[in-house]
């Protein structure tokens, strides 16, 4: 049922079935655009980065404002210790931009409204800050959750509501994303769906709706990337400098 | 006009009513396992290549880049305010330079003048002193002409007067006492004059 607005997240095998012992791993839609994505960030990159002129031409220019603009983000929430982690947070930015980006085109499958996708990559940021965290500050990291100033009254709850907060991050910080990206998406569709179902005479409204609601999503797409690369920005922050 | 949008918006409300429930039926194809791990896989594999190769080829390129832009700049910038002072100097000897050449000019000028002064009153001193030579012997020979031409006057004058009284008398008279006459007529005409 091609009008049901969920039906564009739907995965299916591209390919052969491919098994990896047990476990299915065959080549999906969403496995075709993590691969168009991240071909497509290597590809503007290294021809940005090919030519060495003092002025640049545009390719060369979007690279070195990407790069310099991630690099004002981190220095700005994570200060100067962070930059050992540049390109991480490049890599992770640039990946979440491009996949949001490119589930903006018809017909394409947006890698990013899934919440597994987004969730792996939350997790993997989470236990590497934690681990950083650990290895930088020892078991001195654990004063994160216990805030300076507080009266001792209120610092058992205090602490409970701090490790809880600290261990949904990932969630937080995977459905924040990936809500944000489907209801996007099912929003289009549904808007989509209704210039059909209310041809010539009605549909003009909901096709306006949808002409502005691909630009708020095209918004969208870069804001929740460079939310998912700031908050990043700002866990690393924690695990490098505590300040509580 | 009014009815036909409040017609139009509870269709569209209706619509959406009849579509959402049909995707809820479908429900949500991102909870299903079926693929999570084959995802999980290959964002594992495509975000790790495209990891290391931005880490260890793209990045340093551009940093690269961006480092060489700035110090190139830096040095640009560098070399522009050398060649400043440098022309700051070049233009400080070139004043000099005019102020030297219109000081010597100067000193040129004057010791000029002051040897065609100098020149001019030599010669003029030269010529000076010719002309009062000269006026000086002019006036020997007018002042020595005067006095002799009073003497011939004398001597003349006593000629005649004894040639005129020889005349007159028809006899000798000496010429002496005729000489001494004349000398004290004259005598007596000048201090006359002079006085």
């Amino acid at each position: 049922m091609a009008s049901n607005p969920m039906y564009q997240f739907n995965v299916y095998r591209i390919g052969p079935e491919i098994k990896l012992g047990a476990v299915d791993i065959s080549f999906t839609n969403a496995s075709l655009f993590m691969v168009i994505s991240s071909l497509a960030i290597l590809i503007i990159f290294n021809l940005g980065a090919k030519k060495k002129t003092l002025i640049p031409d545009k390719l060369q220019l979007l690279s070195e404002l990407s790069y310099s603009f991630v690099a004002k983000m981190i220095s700005d929430t994570a200060g100067s210790k962070a930059k050992p982690y540049f390109s991480f947070i490049f890599s992770l930015f640039m990946f979440v931009l491009f996949c949001n980006m490119f589930g903006m085109i018809p017909y394409a499958f947006t890698v990013t409204s899934h919440i597994i996708v987004t969730f792996v990559l939350a997790a993997f940021i989470f236990i590497g800050v934690t681990i950083i965290g650990f290895m930088k500050h020892g078991l001195g990291y654990l004063k994160l959750f216990v805030p300076s100033g507080v009266p001792m009254v209120l610092l058992p709850l205090i602490v409970v509501i701090e490790i809880i907060s600290y261990l949904s991050r990932p969630i937080s910080l995977s459905v924040r994303l990936f809500a944000n990206m489907m209801a996007g998406h099912t929003m289009m569709k549904v808007f989509g769906g209704f210039v059909i179902s209310l041809g010539i005479v009605g549909g003009w409204l909901p096709l306006s709706f949808s002409v502005a609601l691909t630009g708020l999503e095209i918004l969208v797409a870069f804001l929740q990337a460079y939310v998912f690369a700031i908050l990043t920005c700002i866990y690393l922050n924690d695990a490098l400098n505590l300040h509580h | 006009m009014l009815k036909k949008i409040v017609f139009l918006l509870f269709v569209s409300c209706f619509a959406c009513f009849n579509t959402v429930s049909a995707a809820e039926s479908g429900g949500m194809p991102q909870l299903n396992p079926e693929f999570w791990i084959s995802q999980i896989f290959w964002l594992i594999i495509t975000f790790g290549i495209l990891f290391i190769i931005l880490t260890k080829v793209i990045l340093p390129k551009i940093s690269d880049n961006l480092e060489t832009r700035k110090s190139q700049i830096l040095e640009n910038i560098e070399t522009a305010d050398k060649q400043k002072e440098e022309s700051q100097k070049k233009i400080d000897e070139y004043e000099k330079i005019i102020l030297d050449s219109k000081l010597k000019a100067k000193s040129y000028f004057n010791e000029a003048r002051e040897k065609i002064l100098d020149d001019i009153n030599k010669k003029r001193a030269a010529l000076e002193k010719d002309l009062d030579e000269e006026i000086s012997e002019v006036e020997k020979e007018l002042s020595d002409l005067k006095q002799k031409s009073g003497e011939k006057i004398n001597k003349i004058a006593a000629e005649t007067s004894a040639e005129l009284i020889k005349e007159l008398i028809g006899e000798e008279v000496n010429s002496s006492s005729i000489a001494a006459i004349v000398e004290d007529q004259s005598k007596i005409n000048r201090e006359r004059k002079d006085v």
